[in-house]
């Protein structure tokens, strides 16, 4: 029997219940997951890159070829059966979405294409709007580069000030002097739930209370969250979240913006088209409301249907058995890992999820890609889109290994044997 | 260990990455350019000396992978004293050797010692980590200036 030692308390939701990573039944979970009985190399898959993407549960899959053959058409346009089909599929996703975020209204959840449009697109209507020259955009050393070329744009277009708060080397964010960063000319706070580098899990509730003190918006961006972690944008209190499909077992190309009504209504569009207009003539163009005015085009219908299906996936998992269960693999792998000789953990912060960066001796992580890709262990090597928070660790680029819901202790065994082998080669 | 993964790491390539030749900067160079593996980070300096469109002298700065580190350290080991055509004549069939394999038309004991990267043309996602010092060797010789 093992006893769960969490390492990130503030993860493990509704602590007064006693569900351990024991009350998980992984291997059923693994049998949702078609792509895990694939051979590699002629050796089973040990798939160590969810942070990268996720894999597809059958569920989702399902949805998905369902919607398209069964329910396909244009949604918001026709009056036929299957138009009136695939927007209720269509609507239905954002309305399962809300309840995911717990977000107050439907109204608050746009579809955009993944994380990355939702920092952009928040950056071209509220940034352009509300931030001028001396103005001053405030995010942190270990932001993803799509949480901070966004915001260079935007202070290029601008005249406004991009400041980043800092880490120290376990990779925790320094609390207070990212609360002395928060000055009189601070409009925009964009910071990471979860670091995808380093795992850590940023104190979200507290950075919001120091930014709205101010008087500065809260964007966070939930990537790394969305997969691992209860979110809950009311209590959290942020003003924008982001996140993509793709990374919680949903599709690529569908993704979320989450934005506080009142805010979404007083932001210009984003892009111009159709389905963002409630009438259009060549004098003068009337917009839609949120989320319509944020969705010129026709969206990605099946990728919404599949990203629905993804949320009621993860609905179908214990939530508190699934956190300790991925908290189990992640204390483990930490262990298993720092016993191997000449392997330096990257990110050790008190708060972490899901995530394990390492570099081992002078071996560049490619080279150990290369080597555990033969083995048929998939992980992710390089700068992971963060070379600012690279040159901040000192290191070019490192290993990482990921975890989802279908990871085991015996993926980590597979790796640190895997380890072992480029050891041998590079001896 | 799998033949292809002993092939991709021959002695040859761990003992060039480990400890690579004209691994340092070269005071005099008449031609200098950067290299970047944008999927990777690496990053790569080289130095060229110039005289007479004959390379005198070639070194490299910079940090990469195995394959990288070790297919510069080759390249600069085969240069020295080369025309600036021959260079590139040499990249050529390096090239094709990379991409194509041992059976391919270029047979390795045309190279020489950059033979021991015979074993690159098995993993194609590592061709560009072969030849990033290759490309940066050819925007120097063209125009200084840096690569992608």
């Amino acid at each position: 029997m093992t006893t769960v030692q969490t390492t990130a308390p503030a993860l493990v939701h509704g602590r007064s219940g006693r569900i351990g990573a024991t009350d998980f039944d992984v291997e059923r979970v693994r049998r949702d997951f078609p792509i895990l009985r694939e051979k590699v190399h002629g050796k089973p898959l040990v798939y160590l890159d969810s942070a990268a993407t996720s894999q597809k549960p059958q569920a989702v899959i399902d949805a998905m070829s369902r919607f398209l053959l069964k329910e396909n058409a244009n949604v918001h346009r026709g009056v036929h059966y299957l138009a009136e089909r695939a927007t209720d599929a269509y609507e239905g996703a954002r309305s399962k979405v809300q309840r995911f975020l717990n977000a107050e209204h439907a109204e608050e959840i746009i579809f955009v294409r993944g994380t990355t449009e939702a920092i952009n697109l928040v950056a071209q209507t509220y940034g352009k709007t509300h931030l001028g020259d001396g103005d001053e955009v405030l995010i942190t050393e270990m932001e993803h580069h799509s949480n901070i070329v966004p915001w260079q744009m935007l202070c290029e277009q601008t005249g406004a000030r991009l400041r980043v708060a800092p880490i120290n080397d376990t990779g925790e964010l320094l609390l207070e002097e990212f609360e002395k960063l928060i000055g009189p000319r601070t409009r925009l706070v964009a910071v990471t739930h979860v670091s995808n580098v380093l795992g850590t899990v940023n104190p979200i509730r507290r950075i919001v209370e120091m930014a709205h003190a101010r008087g500065a918006r809260v964007l966070v961006d939930g990537a790394q969250a969305a997969p691992h972690l209860d979110i809950d944008v009311q209590a959290l209190g942020c003003d924008f979240y982001a996140f993509s499909g793709h990374k919680m077992y949903g599709p690529t190309g569908i993704g979320v913006l989450y934005g506080r009504s009142e805010l979404l209504d007083a932001m210009p569009p984003y892009q111009g088209g159709g389905d963002m207009i409630l009438s259009v003539s060549f004098e003068k163009t009337i917009y839609n409301k949120s989320p319509a005015k944020f969705e010129a085009g026709t969206p990605n219908m099946a990728g919404a249907v599949g990203l629905g299906a993804a949320v009621d996936f993860l609905g179908s998992l214990n939530r508190e058995a699934l956190v300790a269960h991925e908290q189990d693999v992640l204390d483990y792998g930490i262990r298993a890992l720092a016993e191997v000789p000449g392997l330096r953990l990257i990110g050790t912060a008190r708060g972490k999820a899901s995530v394990i960066s390492f570099v081992l001796d002078d071996v560049h992580p490619h080279d150990i890609g290369t080597i555990l890709d033969r083995e048929g262990i998939a992980i992710r090597t390089g700068h992971h889109c963060a070379q600012p928070l690279m040159s901040r660790l000192g290191v070019v680029a490192t290993a990482r290994a990921s975890l989802a819901c279908h990871s085991t202790r015996r993926d980590i065994d597979a790796l640190v044997s895997g380890l072992g082998k480029v050891r041998e080669i590079f001896r | 260990m799998s033949a292809a993964l002993r092939d991709l790491y021959q002695e040859v390539v761990i003992d060039h990455s480990k400890q690579p030749r004209n691994f340092r900067k070269l005071e005099g160079a008449t031609r200098t350019a950067e290299g970047f593996n944008p999927l990777c980070g690496d990053q790569l300096t080289l130095y060229v000396k110039l005289a007479d469109g004959v390379i005198e002298d070639i070194a490299f700065q910079g940090a990469g992978c195995a394959i990288s580190k070790a297919s510069a350290s080759l390249m600069t080991a085969a240069l020295k004293g080369k025309k600036q055509e021959e260079a590139l004549a040499l990249f050529r069939r390096v090239h094709i050797l990379l991409t194509e394999g041992p059976s391919g038309a270029v047979k390795p004991e045309e190279v020489g010692k950059l033979a021991a990267l015979s074993g690159v043309w098995e993993f194609p996602m590592r061709v560009k980590c072969a030849t990033l010092a290759w490309h940066t060797l050819r925007n120097a010789l063209e125009a200084t200036g840096s690569t992608q």
